[in-house]
């Protein structure tokens, strides 16, 4: 028990505290900005089980702030990562990671295995999923989003408190709220707001009395002010989960990962002639494929450089994993490009096929 | 009365400020809100909520304190 000492030996924790904090099992929603700090933490304190759902890979770009992850992460499965290091942090826990997307269809057995889910999303479809599937399988949700020098974070739906949708009722419109990869986010920011969740988690499970229930913390890192602001029950949000239950799958899109598309292997697309291959991934992403032709045109600017693809020639499109790449063939079919197809496992396929040639 | 209105995150860019002070003279948070996107246009546009003295809101309420927040939600994470 020596690992604990510091721990135990403060008397609102003590052995009893100690041994709630091994048979507790926490969900942790992503492993990005906010999901590293939590995970850390939790891993350290010796959370009995630790879940880590994440379908995305390391990225150079990522470890500015993600600061679970090294170098030598790159390009592996965040959940996975997380996992590899995180039992080297702590080889006493169970550790389970999920390294696919969290949907529908996953989420309510997912979450009927945990007593506690903490909410590290980078997208509101996920916040309202997880917001939803929480009213359903009546579990608390420890919250935080982040936006460039501030964070929000607040318990929901405990112990008959608010939940997200009391706060905000309905998701904005898609687009209107932009992400850290679009307009950047101060490293240590979701540290801290990662910190402060990890210690919600904590209070909750040694059943301390002042959990951030009912009210949201607004923390400035820019100003070091922090507001906290009253949120009340609204029953009429949590009648609507409930009204929705049995629909919950519809309410929701598919996974992206389930869109269906054309799509080719990465040995077939590197041996098929006269085709023009697209990386619709950023300017930085790693690692970098020289497969000529190859051009760069990131997803989200694809629609305007139509112009530079010609309608009658063959594409194949890739990212890093499959997935943007899958959204793009989708676009160019409906601008008028028959002939696309998606690159399975992306990028990171292509790196593995040629290694296999060399 | 005499109103703080404290913005976060995007509403801040969009004001160019944190806070700022108002002189408002007529009654609920509807009429408030109309005001203030008198002042900011682009506010129109987007998702927020109101808390009036640390508790959020609805714009059917009448401006009983000064203290007044204008909050996004944040997606990032």
């Amino acid at each position: 028990m020596s690992r604990y000492s510091r721990h135990i030996v403060l008397s609102e924790v003590g052995p009893q505290g100690q041994a709630l904090l091994s048979s507790a099992k926490v969900l942790v929603i992503g492993a990005g900005g906010l999901g590293c700090p939590v995970l850390q933490y939790l891993a350290a304190a010796g959370i009995g089980t630790l879940g880590i759902i994440d379908f995305d890979v390391v990225e150079l770009s990522n470890l500015q702030r993600q600061i679970l992850f090294g170098t030598s992460s790159i390009g592996m499965n965040k959940a996975l990562a997380a996992k590899n290091r995180l039992e080297d942090l702590n080889p006493t826990i169970q550790m389970n990671a999920y390294p696919e997307k969290l949907t529908a269809k996953n989420v309510l057995t997912l979450f009927d295995r945990y007593d506690i889910i903490v909410d590290g999303s980078d997208n509101f479809a996920t916040r309202y999923l997880v917001n939803d599937a929480s009213i359903i399988t009546d579990k608390p949700v420890v919250f935080g989003a982040i936006y460039k020098f501030e964070g929000q974070v607040s318990v929901f739906n405990y112990l008959n408190g608010p939940s997200y949708r009391c706060l905000f009722p309905t998701p904005p419109k898609e687009g209107s709220v932009a992400n850290c990869s679009e307009v950047g986010v101060l490293g240590v920011l979701p540290g801290i707001i990662g910190s402060m969740q990890a210690n919600e988690v904590i209070k909750m499970i040694l059943g301390f009395e002042h959990v951030l229930t009912g009210k949201l913390l607004c923390y400035n890192s820019k100003t070091a002010d922090i507001t906290t602001i009253k949120v009340k029950k609204s029953e009429k949000e949590f009648e609507k989960v409930h009204a929705l239950k049995d629909q919950l799958i519809d309410q929701y899109p598919e996974s992206i990962c389930e869109i269906n598309v054309e799509d080719i292997s990465a040995e077939d697309a590197l041996n098929k002639e006269n085709v023009q291959f697209i990386d619709v991934r950023e300017q930085d992403e790693y690692p970098q494929i020289d497969i000529p032709p190859n051009l760069q045109i990131p997803l989200d600017i694809l629609e305007q450089n139509l112009n530079r693809l010609p309608p009658e020639k063959e594409y194949i499109i890739f990212c890093q994993s499959g997935v943007r790449s899958k959204l793009a063939v989708q676009l160019l079919k409906e601008l008028d490009i028959q002939h696309c197809y998606s690159l399975r496992g992306g990028a990171l396929a292509i790196v593995e096929h040629l290694k296999i040639k060399t | 009365m005499n109103l703080n209105i404290k913005y976060f995150g995007l509403l801040a860019e969009i004001s160019g400020c944190t806070e700022e002070k108002l002189e408002f003279n007529k009654t609920s948070v509807s009429e408030l809100m109309e005001t203030l996107f008198e002042k900011h246009p682009s506010l129109r546009e987007k998702d927020f909520q109101i808390a009036q003295n640390h508790e959020i809101t609805s714009k059917e309420m009448p401006v009983t304190e000064n203290e007044i927040a204008l909050l996004p939600p944040f997606s990032g994470g």
